[in-house]
């Protein structure tokens, strides 16, 4: 009997997976080996590097991908300077469970009917415009610009930065920067050297969350960017829907996983510790 | 382990279920004898009212699907599973379907209606013989203006979108193929040119015209032009006709020196269940009456010659939406280029969108 109680147990958990391992197999592995698949071979099914030749000597796609890098940067650093001083205050409100549901709230809302709103609201006759008719200032062109488009791109993607960091700190034991200040530190060490590491973590799984799907950013490009701003997706969506060269396509997206890759590889798990002591 | 299995049992079961559903769902459209049509047209491409009318007189249930590009509709019917009785592809995708093997052969004996239709908009270069297609509606592409910030008729030719006094005021439409072409066509080019040296030229002409565009936007375009929020857009005839519509301050043009002219068209694919159904249906729309009452819901002009009689004055009279024949003879119809060609014109496109400035 308590043999064969064992034996279960151990075989339990291979079982369990079983279901996990299927989905898993279904639906995230065959897809990226399909993917890759295909930017390995050209329309004629034939196996070849030909699309990722035309990517790199293209100087359009590599100016395409230093656009997307850029400007998912840009959106990233935006979102951090205004989550980070945010996260941090929400930790010292009284009703944090209440505010915090106020910056989810916007999370409940489809993407395009936020992205449609601001068109109502950076337009001609948008209300922005109308406001600062009010101080005859004339119609200021917000709709269609590099402006407009990392406002709104930043505005979505806060939500996702204030939660990790909100965590982080949170759970920073407040004795320790107690005792940092009664130890003589200045606030901005007490910050460089306790709060920043203690919530790193935090703010690194907000950059992936943010940086990673700003890559790859399309439809927003085209409804407040108006398309003058170019990034990869645009050009993925385009060979997928119009030219009908998944070939290409898919080399484009292979080439997005690699550099999502890279960005997790260099926000990731580094030795905090050992460079702390580093600086001390 | 007896929960386990049985969890494992669900998720099996439950996939199962939904793969059984969707065959179901596939084939319940399918099969169920010959009173089901499936039509697979265009989003808020037809009068709602006529499809009730034709459901009551011939007894047909039609089933209505839509897609919202052609290559989207092509890829669909390309892969099989499908069992669309009808659809309609414009011009170049009848060429393509035609010879992807994907189109029956029309009968045309069993189109009698087929006489209303005007004889301009027939034996197109896309399908001469019109054996496998017949038009559904036409039209160009064009410039509308709005006579607030712009002085009326002062813009004539594609030439005049390239003046200084619309900078930063043009919305374009994020279609490489009519774009290239625009700027093909004001260079006196062939809208379907293969010539590397024309489409490099057209390129840096658009390049050119960067300053002053506004946006590069898909169906929005519409919005914007009927809020004022531009000057000038370049846009198809029948987009313009609802703008017009909705805005009394805005115009439709359709520029010198020519244009693109376009056919949407009724064909049915070789995966057809209900061919009879699909006759039935393209007879019935054929008929002046309700290709008039189609075309004034729709705002796209109609290649059904009697329709004339019943539209209103003021559309009679406009020569942009209708043009006289002279004119319709010097617009250029697009021709389905190969693959190459069609990714050259995406890529330099692709060029100018990044760079326009």
């Amino acid at each position: 009997m308590k043999g064969q109680a064992e034996m279960k147990n151990k075989r339990l958990p291979g079982l369990f997976a079983i279901p996990y391992v299927l989905w898993l197999a279904l639906f995230v592995i065959l897809p990226i080996l399909l993917i890759v698949w295909y930017s390995f071979t050209n329309t004629n099914q034939y196996l070849t590097l030909q699309n990722y030749r035309t990517f790199f000597t293209n100087g359009t796609f590599l100016r395409m991908s230093l656009n997307s890098f850029w400007y998912a940067f840009l959106i990233t650093l935006a979102t951090l300077l205004i989550s980070y001083p945010a996260a941090y205050f929400l930790t010292k409100l009284k009703n944090q469970q209440f505010w915090l549901l106020l910056i989810i709230l916007p999370t409940w809302i489809n993407l395009l009917l936020k992205a449609y709103a601001f068109i109502g609201i950076l337009g001609r006759q948008g209300l922005v415009n109308h406001f600062l008719q009010l101080f005859g200032l004339g119609p200021v062109n917000m709709l269609f610009t590099n402006f407009g488009f990392l406002l709104v791109a930043t505005y979505i993607e806060i939500p996702f930065m204030i939660l990790p960091i909100y965590n982080a700190i949170a759970a920073i034991d407040p004795a320790l920067i107690q005792a940092s200040e009664d130890l003589g530190a200045s606030k901005w060490q007490t910050f460089r050297f306790v709060l920043w590491p203690l919530s790193r973590a935090g703010v690194e799984s907000g950059i992936q969350a943010i940086f990673i799907p700003s890559l790859s950013l399309f439809m927003l490009t085209r409804l407040i960017g108006g398309n003058r701003v170019i990034t990869l997706g645009t050009a993925i969506e385009e060979y997928f829907m119009t030219t009908m060269n998944w070939n290409m396509g898919a080399t484009i997206g292979v080439i997005l996983i690699a550099m999502m890759i890279l960005v997790m590889l260099l926000t990731g798990n580094k030795p905090a510790h050992g460079r702390r002591m580093h600086h001390e | 382990m007896k929960r386990l299995m049985i969890a494992v049992g669900a998720i099996l079961l439950a996939c199962l279920a939904l793969w059984g559903a969707s065959l179901k769902l596939t084939e319940s459209s399918v099969a169920s004898g010959g009173k089901r049509l499936i039509i697979y047209n265009w989003g808020d491409y037809i009068n709602p009212a006529l499809i009730k009318k034709f459901e009551k007189k011939t007894g047909y249930q039609v089933i209505y699907q839509t897609f919202d590009s052609n290559e989207a509709m092509y890829t669909k019917i390309n892969q099989g599973g499908t069992a669309y009785d009808l659809t309609i592809p414009s011009d170049y995708m009848v060429t393509k379907m035609r010879r992807g093997k994907l189109l029956r052969p029309l009968d045309l004996e069993r189109i009698p209606n087929r006489k209303y239709l005007g004889y301009d908009f027939l034996h197109k270069s896309f399908d001469v013989k019109n054996a496998y297609s017949l038009p559904y509606f036409w039209g160009t592409l064009g410039i509308v203006y709005n006579d607030r910030l712009v002085r009326r008729g002062s813009i004539k030719t594609w030439d005049d979108l390239w003046q200084r006094r619309f900078r930063h005021n043009i919305l374009l439409v994020d279609s490489a193929r009519d774009m290239m072409g625009m700027s093909l066509a004001s260079m006196h080019h062939s809208m379907n040119t293969t010539n590397a040296l024309q489409l490099h030229l057209a390129k840096a002409k658009l390049d050119q015209l960067g300053p002053n565009i506004k946006a590069i936007i898909s169906d929005e375009l519409k919005m914007y032009m009927i809020q004022n929020e531009a000057a000038v857009g370049v846009t198809w005839s029948g987009e313009a006709a609802e703008m017009l519509s909705n805005n009394r301050h805005l115009h439709y043009v359709l520029p010198k020196p020519y244009s693109n002219l376009w056919f949407d068209n009724f064909v049915i694919p070789k995966t057809a269940k209900n061919p009879a159904g699909a006759y039935a249906f393209i007879n019935f729309m054929l008929n002046p009456k309700n290709a008039a009452q189609n075309a004034a819901y729709v705002g796209y002009a109609s290649p059904v010659q009697a329709v004339w009689q019943y539209l209103p004055q003021a559309v009679r009279r406009d020569r942009s939406f209708y043009p006289t024949q002279k004119m319709v003879k010097k617009l250029m119809v697009f021709k389905d280029l190969p693959p190459q060609m069609v990714q050259k014109y995406n890529d330099l496109f692709l060029e100018f969108k990044m760079y326009a400035r």
